[in-house]
């Protein structure tokens, strides 16, 4: 039972309660760049998922064998490797999107959630956990980014995933779009209200007051 | 020359790579603590922005690119290895960072002291690899690309020290229990993106 309780801890914990974007503040900046459309959001998210796991599970897997002082290089090399086939893998069947997702691919290798949690989970657990804490942390990052880049696109441009949802004034509807919510400022405005909910939903999660 | 200090204005303010393009958030939001402690991290960030960016031109350039292998020997023109790209950047940044350590820590021990902390750090910014990446998208020559990454250095250490700045001001107002540290820095970030946003009118 405890057992169990253990491996379902290591999936849902990152979701909520530790979430990595919004709680432990990794992997920040690609949950603001790119979160403008639903669908740069979707496919970050699913890259990151597969980088996460696999390199979770590729770091757990050789933890034994690597001496501590190169172990960061290790690391390095095996995530930005992983990178490397998820970019040529976006080029050969989703061109557009990673167009527009522009150096994002290439930054999921200093996405500090993939490195945190080699660093900090992947070297001290077998792989089998290390896959359940990378599926957990992958939830709780696609979590965010889907959360942030739905309120922007559709506060923004009245869309979602490009389908018009919210008729704009300019095409004879009602909505008046926000274009504040397109740019940078809007994205931290919706991060940081984000973080306010989670905070007042959990309030042991506050922060000690400064001294 | 005009197009340079065209091109430097532009990424310290127009293209502020923490607040219109969210690079570097990670420290940016865990170092603005305090105003002495963001100074010394900009610092660091711009130095090694200011060496990375020509290095991997160079790299992108003399070893990387389609055609880029001609000068060991004729037969090697058709060789590409673009795909190696990220590859590349991310050693030859691991590579400096442990360089300017090793050296700072020889010559200039005050100074040392004063950025080791955050020297390691800074291999993973994604502030840096993003100035590399941006700098081969964007096709910029060997000039332009040294003029970019201090010009991008700088503005992120402006935000920084800014935030920081602003930080230590807050500890006397009185916040919401649960916005309390990372949102209300958030919300600091949003307010001084809108700011930086009134810059682009300005041309030279």
């Amino acid at each position: 039972m405890s057992r169990r309780r253990e491996l379902l801890k290591a999936v849902t914990e990152p979701i909520f309660e530790q979430n990595p974007v919004a709680l432990q503040v990794l992997g920040v900046c690609s949950a603001l760049a790119v979160t403008t459309g639903l669908k740069t959001a979707l496919v970050m998210s699913g890259a990151v998922a597969v980088v996460l796991c696999t390199s979770n599970v590729a770091v757990s897997l050789i933890r034994n064998h690597v001496p501590p002082s190169i172990r960061i290089v290790v690391q390095l090399t095996i995530i930005a490797s992983l990178v490397i086939v998820i970019d040529q893998l976006l080029r050969a069947f989703a061109f557009g999107t990673s167009r527009q997702l522009s150096v994002f691919v290439g930054l999921i290798i200093t996405n500090c959630i993939i490195m945190g949690r080699a660093e900090a989970y992947a070297m001290q657990h077998p792989p089998g956990l290390a896959l359940l804490d990378g599926i957990g942390n992958s939830l709780g990052f696609a979590f965010v980014l889907i959360l942030v880049a739905s309120l922007r696109e559709l506060l923004g441009a009245g869309q979602l995933m490009g389908v018009q949802v919210l008729t704009p004034v300019a095409e004879g509807g009602w909505y008046q779009p926000n274009g504040l919510m397109v740019l940078a400022p809007g994205a931290f405005f919706i991060l940081g209200l984000l973080v306010w909910v989670l905070r007042t939903w959990k309030p042991h999660l506050v922060e000690e007051e400064e001294v | 020359m005009e197009h340079l200090l065209g091109l430097f204005t532009k990424a310290v303010f127009v293209e502020n790579m923490a607040l219109a393009y969210f690079l570097g958030m990670c420290s940016f939001l865990a170092v603005s603590r305090r105003v002495e402690t963001a100074m010394g991290l900009g610092i660091a960030v711009t130095f090694i922005l200011g060496v990375t960016c020509p290095l991997n031109y160079l790299m992108l350039h003399y070893v990387l690119q389609e055609g880029a292998l001609a000068w060991i020997h004729p037969s090697m023109a058709t060789v590409d290895l673009s795909f190696l790209s990220f590859l590349t950047y991310i050693g030859s940044i691991a590579a400096t960072v442990q360089l300017v350590e090793m050296v700072l820590d020889t010559h200039a021990p005050r100074l040392y002291a004063a950025l080791g902390v955050f020297l390691p750090l800074i291999a993973v910014n994604c502030a840096i690899l993003g100035a590399s990446l941006f700098m081969a998208e964007r096709g910029y020559n060997l000039t332009e690309a040294t003029v970019f990454g201090l010009g991008s250095g700088v503005g992120w250490a402006l935000a920084i020290v800014a935030m920081a700045a602003i930080r230590e001001r807050l500890r006397y107002s009185d916040i919401p229990d649960g916005l309390r540290g990372l949102g209300i820095t958030f919300i600091i970030a949003g307010l001084m993106a809108i700011g930086f946003m009134s810059f682009p009118g300005i041309r030279l």
